[in-house]
């Protein structure tokens, strides 16, 4: 009985869940006209593409989208590259100040990113690069969830490993480079997937520090494009946009879901 | 020969290999990090159009703010946004957990389902939530018309847009919760809840005398994170609402962002970023303690 009724509580749920999904791909897949007739169908007849070959000849939405892959792979590498060295510094070396850095690192994980909106604003217009790429991608390259995820991965590394390369006369550096991060690859998959989805999702700082059309990502330019048609609007069309900006994400998940709940794990309950 | 001086080499130099290593992220960080968030609480002192130089004001933005009327309407509407958020996002995402906890085919199917909404970008959901609450031709509508329901102007009406967004919300993050609270489920010692089962504690009973306390730091931890999730709502109520109608969905991140680049009053924006900043520091303060102190009653025990 038991049994039953939680079956069915997970099915109402993943439909609930679905359903959202299901209904975009639909629209999308319907003429303007279908969609405005009352009241409403929910299958598209005849489905047809051309809100999708509309939507992407316009040519803005393959900008942004052109946009949002460069600075979620500029930034994934960048991350993955500074979080590793940082990590693996605070975890195996001793330097001056290494734990009272550490801690002030993990501090800038709990200010909310609206906190520092209004003087980075200001410090990006200063530097000059406002409506440019650098204003998207430098500010994060280099984030405190990376450094400290490395950081638990190369603690668990064996001592012994370094005292043998140290005997065999190898330098920090080319063990770092050699020995250790080629073991951290969990690390490197589970950063990877998280500030991939960070970066294509995010839209706050994005849209402040963007305003030409060309150097929207995807959420500024979906967001502008939907203001657009405030008067009347085609939704089919829009649909169709916002299936385009997502199903990147949704493959990415798809094929790194491991390790996103394993990431997911780390950060709620041991960060 | 004696492999000490081999080794004191790399240790000294280790001192400057940490430093190396660690100076790329320290330097991004303390540039575009660090410095704004101290440079926030300055300006928050201050009365600042971005274009001329700052005015030292005191704490006159703090005054200003408390004295303004939309003030309390903000406040209200925020707490309002993250109570109704915190009691459906809890009920269900325990819901669901409590029914994932059993030796059951397809787990892995159910999980994924309930991601999907997680990993999509906000915007885009916003988008599709918008067609959804459509008055004129949208699904919910539709829905409830099979039932006689007279058709509801969701988002533009004062009544309904919050609740609205509320609903989105949960929707939106439910995934993380339920494999957190899955997690949590999981790791309760399997013989307490059997021998309870042995004594004839059954379903609902059982639940609220046993499963559920014995869950308590995980509704804590997960409360508490959906809490700061839920103060820093803003994406959902720029593409929906635009923080209406007359103001009703003007939460605090939003008015925040409204004072920064529509009125371009930089100071109260800061202020503002501060109170914000004080509350979920709080928040994160009661997390961390509460888990230290579970974690050395578990020890003791």
């Amino acid at each position: 009985m038991n049994r039953i009724v939680g079956l069915v509580v997970l099915w109402v749920g993943a439909f609930l869940c679905a359903a959202p999904f299901l209904l975009l791909i639909a629209t999308s897949l319907m003429s303007y006209e279908q969609a405005m007739t009352y009241p409403p169908a929910f299958w598209p007849s005849p489905a047809t593409l051309d809100n999708f070959s509309k939507a992407l000849g316009e040519g803005a939405l393959w900008r942004w989208f052109a946009n949002s892959v460069m600075v979620a792979v500029v930034t994934v590498v960048g991350q993955i590259l500074t979080g590793a060295m940082a990590g693996y510094a605070f975890a195996r070396m001793s330097f001056r100040g290494r734990d009272l850095l550490f801690f002030i690192v993990l501090m800038t994980m709990m200010v909310p990113v609206q906190v520092n909106l209004v003087p980075l604003f200001a410090l990006v217009a200063r530097l000059g690069w406002v409506d440019t790429y650098q204003a998207l991608i430098v500010p994060d390259l280099a984030g405190a969830f990376g450094i400290f995820l490395f950081r638990q991965w190369f603690l668990g590394l064996p001592k012994e490993l370094e005292d043998a390369a140290r005997l065999d006369g190898c330098s920090p550096w080319r063990f770092f480079w050699t020995v250790a991060l080629p073991t951290a690859r969990p690390a490197v998959a589970t950063l990877a997937i998280f500030q991939f989805l960070a970066s294509w999702n995010t839209f706050m700082w994005p849209l402040v520090a963007t305003h030409a059309d060309h150097l929207r990502t995807l959420p500024v330019g979906l967001a502008a494009f939907r203001a657009s048609m405030r008067e009347t609007t085609d939704w089919p069309l829009l649909m169709a946009a916002t299936t385009v900006a997502i199903v990147p994400a949704i493959v990415v998940f798809l094929f790194l879901q491991k390790q996103f709940m394993k990431g997911l794990m780390d950060g709620a309950v041991k960060g | 020969m004696s492999p000490v001086p081999a080794l004191r080499h790399p240790l000294r130099s280790e001192r400057i290999w940490g430093l190396l290593l660690a100076s790329p992220a320290l330097l991004i960080i303390g540039i575009f990090s660090m410095l704004p968030t101290l440079a926030s609480f300055l300006i928050g002192f201050t009365d600042w159009d971005l274009l001329g130089a700052p005015r030292w004001v005191g704490l006159d933005n703090y005054s200003s703010l408390l004295a303004d009327p939309v003030f309390p309407k903000v406040v209200a509407n925020t707490l309002l946004f993250v109570v109704l958020y915190l009691v459906l996002d809890l009920v269900v995402a325990l819901a669901l957990a409590l029914a994932l906890n059993q030796k059951l085919r397809g787990l892995g199917f159910f999980r994924t389902a309930y991601f999907l909404p997680v990993v999509t970008s906000m915007v885009a959901v916003s988008i599709v939530w918008e067609w959804i609450f459509d008055p004129r031709g949208g699904a919910l509508n539709e829905v409830l018309r099979w039932f006689g329901a007279e058709p509801i102007h969701w988002l533009s009406d004062p009544g309904t847009a919050l609740p609205a967004l509320v609903v989105m919300s949960v929707w939106k993050s439910l995934g993380t919760n339920v494999v957190l609270f899955l997690a949590g489920l999981q790791a309760l010692p399997g013989e307490v809840l059997e021998s309870a089962e042995v004594d004839g504690a059954t379903g609902w009973k059982r639940f609220w005398h046993i499963t559920l306390p014995l869950l308590g730091p995980t509704v804590l931890l997960v409360g508490i994170l959906a809490c700061i999730r839920a103060f820093q709502t803003f994406d959902s109520v720029y593409i929906m609402t635009h923080g209406g109608p007359r103001r009703s969905t003007t939460v605090i991140v939003y008015w925040l962002f409204q004072n920064a680049f529509t009125y371009f009053k930089l100071g109260k924006a800061s202020a503002l970023a501060y109170m914000l900043f004080g509350v979920l520091a709080g928040l994160t303060w009661v997390q961390w303690t509460l888990r230290k102190r579970w974690v050395h009653q578990e020890q003791d025990a």
